[in-house]
């Protein structure tokens, strides 16, 4: 088992990790047993062929759902021992997610998209600073555009914009340029890599692109939802 | 393809189909009771009227005309009606009553029913049959003793039905019948006395009635007698029907129109969501027609389920209509299944249904194929389609059409076509208005789940327009019908203070006068008004004689009623309250009888009768003519609760003239009204007093009759509005659990969705009941206005009640049909599509 031990100072970290949905079948165990950590401001990659339970892995370090048995710990906090409301305050406070498919609400302006994270923190000034961050992913003069009227790119760097708003501890990204030209989608990661310089987040990368996961400082690679490396 | 292509929505588009069913079945029902009653009316055309024929006088029959009713022949039954207090000793209470002594075998066709039904034999057994509900008031039964006037006799038994009276009128004054072998014996009739004299006539089977009618016209004209006949009774009952018919049927077409309307909405989002599906087809090949049909068969599979369902309810709920319509009947029915009003209503139900549909199911026609590689792709073009149009004006004659042939008058077709245009377009306005408002004019002071709950109401996709629509139909249905009752109400209201008149004692002869008086005041009551009334007729109008005028119908123009009515007038030297002179002067007294008597007249009956000021009336004064020339025109305010008058005469003339006199006081409790009034008749019987706190009891009695039928159909519409309405939030319910987990994985509580979601509903439901009501409050002040010509009282309960229980119910049924959203791991989003 990869990356069993235990490090007190790590933003993130899984234990045992299991996931496991009830069918006519029997149980299906999507993750086994699955452990890692990681330190803040640092870069992981979790790579593996589809259905190896990437995107069940990252949801659960992100507290979107609960594992079978095994805990995640984010930031410190026993993700298990939360309800619903604690588990979505850590989301709100130290999670930014960047989803495949851009998952902005579509009837938010942009603007309105990127300011969410904060208005739910009850914050007063979410306008200026969304409006900067916009500004930042090249989108300034796109404010008042709805989802639908923006291409799949621009609408990423929406995403993008609302995961890094209110300064997340944390960030995860869902194959966050599978749905991308490779031109946009290399913009796409710069931008991600720089913001996790400049703000010093952590960042977990679902990806199937391995020139990308050798950027990240961990990869970890799943297969039939066991981590076979997790150098 | 097009039932394939359903497999993922037939039940949306079964839900989708139950828009219209409420509408369907309340066109189906209502027509099959139509059918029944003109059935019904075919069949029992005698029994509506009792008699082949029935005479009508204002007046004792004189000796001349016995004689001339005798030489009609066939079997006669007569009967004398007045109204006069009703005592019962057992339980000391007393009531105005409608006395009806009758003598002979009336009813000659159909029969009364009575409790026991042996008392419909009082005439030969004794005793008096008296209305069942008057029983049940007072707790009397059969076997007690009453008193009317000076006669003592028992209740024979509780009276259930008379052949062509409908119980909802008898609630004011109660009929009692006796024997006319009885009359004599209340000692009731004096010569002044208001009575109605009847004879009922049953004829050989030979005897052509209309034939009869005509020979007889001018004798009937003489003796200012009124005939009516069965096929007159049957006309009258059928135009009344036909009027209910078609009020009725009005009524549950708003609520077919509205679940239309449901229907084009969930019609445009199901057609929304299968874009890329024509489009794909498209591309593939597939004619613009083949596509057009494939969701055009689902349209019209939509409106048949919809149409076979409200047909079905419609049939099923038909026997309750009876239930609801039987105080406005006057007979008995059977209830049968009629299939070509069924058939009528679904081929109604199923035009309007289709015409909806086709509306947004045009722009399937508009679909490019490159909408398969990008969504975004403006699928409609932007220029007018012409076919939408013709849709658009369809539509429209339909409804048009509707209203015409449902209604008698083609104006109140014109304007209830109008007028549900004008309700939709309002309510239309006023959404888009409150759109605009909540996108321009939240503070961002307001918290984000206020900010954000108000916001959806403004957002791509929002069902506002829809959910206002449905919601603010049927409550501008109920509340119209609420207010419009709490204002004819208030007309009637009695004034609580102590100078406020509340009772009145009438037929009080001169003689008796003063120790009626001392009776009221040793109870420490105040006399209020004290008014003599004199019983006279017009004999001459400008100089022409009243028979004259009578027997030329073209200078009457309909209006015989004001010549040929008994006048009761009074002599005064001052104006009463609610009186104010509107033309010449008022005359307070006349020095010289001889010469021509300067009276003031109503203006309303000075209008009837075609004179103005200076003309000259004659009169006849209890068999002493009497010439007048009109002095001046007063306004009346008739609503006052107070003894007016068409004919005030000045001081002088009439003071030695019989007359009955009028007490009008104000009782503080029903104690001292019963009290007042015990002791008043058990002195005098012939005076009657009316409880005016009573009258109020009745008259709000029979307006909730009417506003029960009333909102029995409303509720049609309102259920209709919340079928549309839950349609409504089903077809946005995928974009609103996409937002609420997508903003759960952003971190939201579940309070803030709560909050967010629960704002939103608030909003609809209090913009809703908001817009109905506005438009409700209109309305009701234009009815009060302009059709029953009263003032407009709102109600705060009529307001009130719809402005916290539609957003109540809106926030029920949004929370019911949200609930998902809650329960949906925010994990789900990075799986969905």
């Amino acid at each position: 088992m990869y990356g069993r031990t235990v490090n007190s100072s790590a933003i993130l970290e899984a234990r045992d990790l299991t996931k496991s949905y009830p069918t006519v079948n029997g149980p299906l165990v999507v993750l086994h047993e699955v452990s890692f950590a990681l330190r803040p401001g640092s870069t992981c990659a979790i790579v593996g062929p589809s259905g190896s339970g990437k995107s069940t892995l990252i949801g659960l370090c992100a507290g979107m759902d609960l594992p079978t048995t095994g805990e995640v710990s984010l930031d410190g906090a026993s993700l298990g021992a939360l309800d619903e409301d604690g588990r979505a305050r850590i989301r709100c406070e130290k999670v930014g997610f960047v989803f495949q498919i851009f998952q902005l609400i579509p009837t938010l302006t942009a603007l309105e998209n990127v300011m969410v994270p904060l208005e739910l923190r009850g914050q007063r000034n979410a306008q200026p600073q969304a409006e900067v961050l916009l500004g930042k992913v090249g989108l300034g003069d796109r404010l008042t555009h709805y989802p639908a009227q923006l291409s799949g790119g621009e609408q990423q760097r929406v995403a993008l914009a609302r995961a890094f708003i209110h300064s997340p501890k944390i960030l995860f990204a869902d194959e966050p340029t599978g749905n991308l030209d490779a031109d946009t989608g290399r913009m796409i990661i710069e931008t991600l890599f720089a913001l996790n310089q400049e703000a010093g987040t952590a960042l977990v990368l679902v990806t199937h692109d391995n020139e990308l996961a050798k950027r990240a400082q961990q990869i970890i690679r799943l297969k039939g939802g066991r981590i076979v490396d997790g150098n | 393809m097009a039932w394939r292509d359903s497999r993922t929505g037939r039940g949306k588009l079964l839900l989708f189909s139950f828009s219209i069913v409420l509408g369907v079945a309340a066109l189906t029902a209502i027509g099959s009771l139509r059918r029944n009653l003109q059935d019904a009316i075919e069949q029992q055309a005698k029994s509506l009227l009792g008699a082949d024929l029935v005479i009508n006088s204002r007046d004792a029959f004189t000796p001349e005309q016995e004689l001339w009713l005798q030489g009609l022949g066939g079997q006669q039954s007569r009967e004398v009606s007045f109204a006069s207090m009703l005592y019962l000793p057992r339980t000391g209470s007393t009531r105005l009553v409608q006395v009806r002594a009758l003598g002979g075998g009336f009813p000659f066709y159909g029969g009364m029913e009575a409790d026991p039904p042996a008392a419909a034999n009082f005439r030969r057994s004794g005793g008096a049959l008296v209305e069942d509900s008057l029983l049940r008031q007072y707790q009397a039964t059969a076997g007690d003793e009453l008193k009317i006037g000076k006669l003592t006799t028992r209740i024979a038994g509780a009276l259930r039905k008379v052949p062509g009276e409908t119980i909802a009128m008898s609630a004011i004054a109660p009929r009692v019948y006796i024997s006319l072998e009885d009359l004599p014996k209340t000692g009731l009739l004096q010569e002044a006395s208001l009575a109605r004299y009847r004879t009922y006539f049953k004829f050989d089977a030979g005897v052509d009635v209309p034939k009869l009618i005509t020979r007889i016209q001018p004798e009937l004209k003489k003796f200012r007698f009124s005939a009516s006949t069965v096929e007159e009774r049957k006309r009258e009952l059928g135009r009344s029907l036909e009027n209910l018919y078609g009020f009725l049927n009005l009524a549950g077409f708003v609520a077919l129109l509205l679940g239309g309307v449901g229907v084009a909405s969930a019609i445009f989002v199901h057609v929304k969501q299968k874009l890329g599906t024509v489009a794909i087809l498209r591309c593939l090949g597939a004619s613009i027609s083949q596509t057009f049909w494939v969701y055009l068969a689902q349209g019209i599979a939509l409106g048949l389920i919809g149409t076979m369902l409200g047909a079905g309810l419609g049939v099923a709920i038909q026997g309750a209509l009876p239930r609801v319509l039987a105080d406005f009947i006057p007979f008995d029915y059977q209830f049968h299944v009629m299939w070509l009003p069924v058939a009528r209503a679904a081929l109604t139900g199923f035009v309007i249904c289709f015409l909806f549909a086709l509306l947004p199911l045009l722009s399937v026609r508009r679909v490019s194929p490159l909408a398969v590689l990008r969504s975004s792709v403006e699928s409609e073009s932007k220029r007018r389609d012409p076919w939408r149009w013709a849709t658009g004006a369809c539509l429209g004659l339909c409804v048009f059409g509707f209203a015409m042939t449902q209604s008698q008058n083609r104006w109140v077709g014109l304007w209830f076509a109008i007028g549900v245009g004008v309700a939709f377009a309002a309510l239309a306005i006023t959404a888009k208005l409150l759109i605009w408002t909540t996108r321009w004019c939240v503070p961002h002071q307001f918290p984000y789940t206020v900010r954000q709950g108000i916001a959806n109401l403004n957002r791509p996709n929002n069902r506002t327009l829809l959910v206002l629509l449905a919601l603010g139909l049927g409550t501008f249905q109920m509340t119209t019908m609420y207010l419009v009752q709490h204002s004819l109400l208030r007309e009637f209201i009695v004034g609580t203070g102590p100078r406020q008149p509340n009772a009145v004692l009438f037929d009080i002869q001169g003689a008796q006068l003063q120790q009626v008086t001392k009776i009221v005041q040793s109870e420490h009551l105040p006399i209020l008004d004290e008014t003599p009334l004199i019983s006279m007729r017009l004999s001459s109008v400008k100089g022409n004689a009243v028979d004259q005028i009578l027997g030329n119908t073209n200078r009457t123009r309909g209006h015989t009623w004001a010549y040929r009515r008994e006048y009761r007038s009074t002599y005064s030297d001052h104006l009463r309250d609610g009186e104010k002179i509107v033309a010449g002067k008022w005359i307070p007294q006349v020095t010289n009888a001889a010469e021509s008597i300067p009276i003031s007249l109503e203006q309303g009956i000075a209008r009837d009768l075609h004179v103005g000021l200076g003309d000259e009336l004659g009169f006849d004064v209890q068999g002493v003519p009497i010439s007048t020339r009109i002095a001046s025109l007063r306004e009346v305010e008739w609503r006052r609760i107070q003894p007016n008058f068409f004919v005030v005469f000045p001081r002088g003339v009439l003071e030695s003239a019989p007359a009955m006199h009028v007490i009008v006081t104000h009782v503080a409790s029903a104690d001292q009204s019963a009290r007042l009034q015990r002791e008043v008749i058990q002195e005098f019987p012939n005076v009657s007093a009316i409880d005016l706190t009573l009258v109020v009891q009745s008259i709000d009695s029979i307006l909730r009759k009417i506003a029960f039928v009333i909102r029995f159909l409303a509720m049609f519409t309102v259920a209709t509005g919340v079928l549309v309405m839950i349609t409504a939030l089903l077809t946005s319910r995928y974009q609103r659990l996409q937002e609420c987990v997508l903003l759960r994985a952003l971190g939201a509580s579940r309070g803030q969705i709560l909050r967010i979601l629960g704002i939103e509903y608030c909003c609809l439901g209090l913009l809703a009941g908001l817009t109905g009501t506005l438009l409700a409050t209109l309305a009701a002040w234009a009815l009060a206005r302009f059709v029953f010509h009263t003032g407009f009282t709102p109600a705060a309960a009529g307001i009130l009640v719809p402005l916290l229980s539609v957003p109540a119910l809106t926030l029920i049924t949004g929370f019911l049909i949200s609930r998902g959203a809650l329960k949906q791991p925010p994990l789900s989003m990075l799986r969905s599509e």
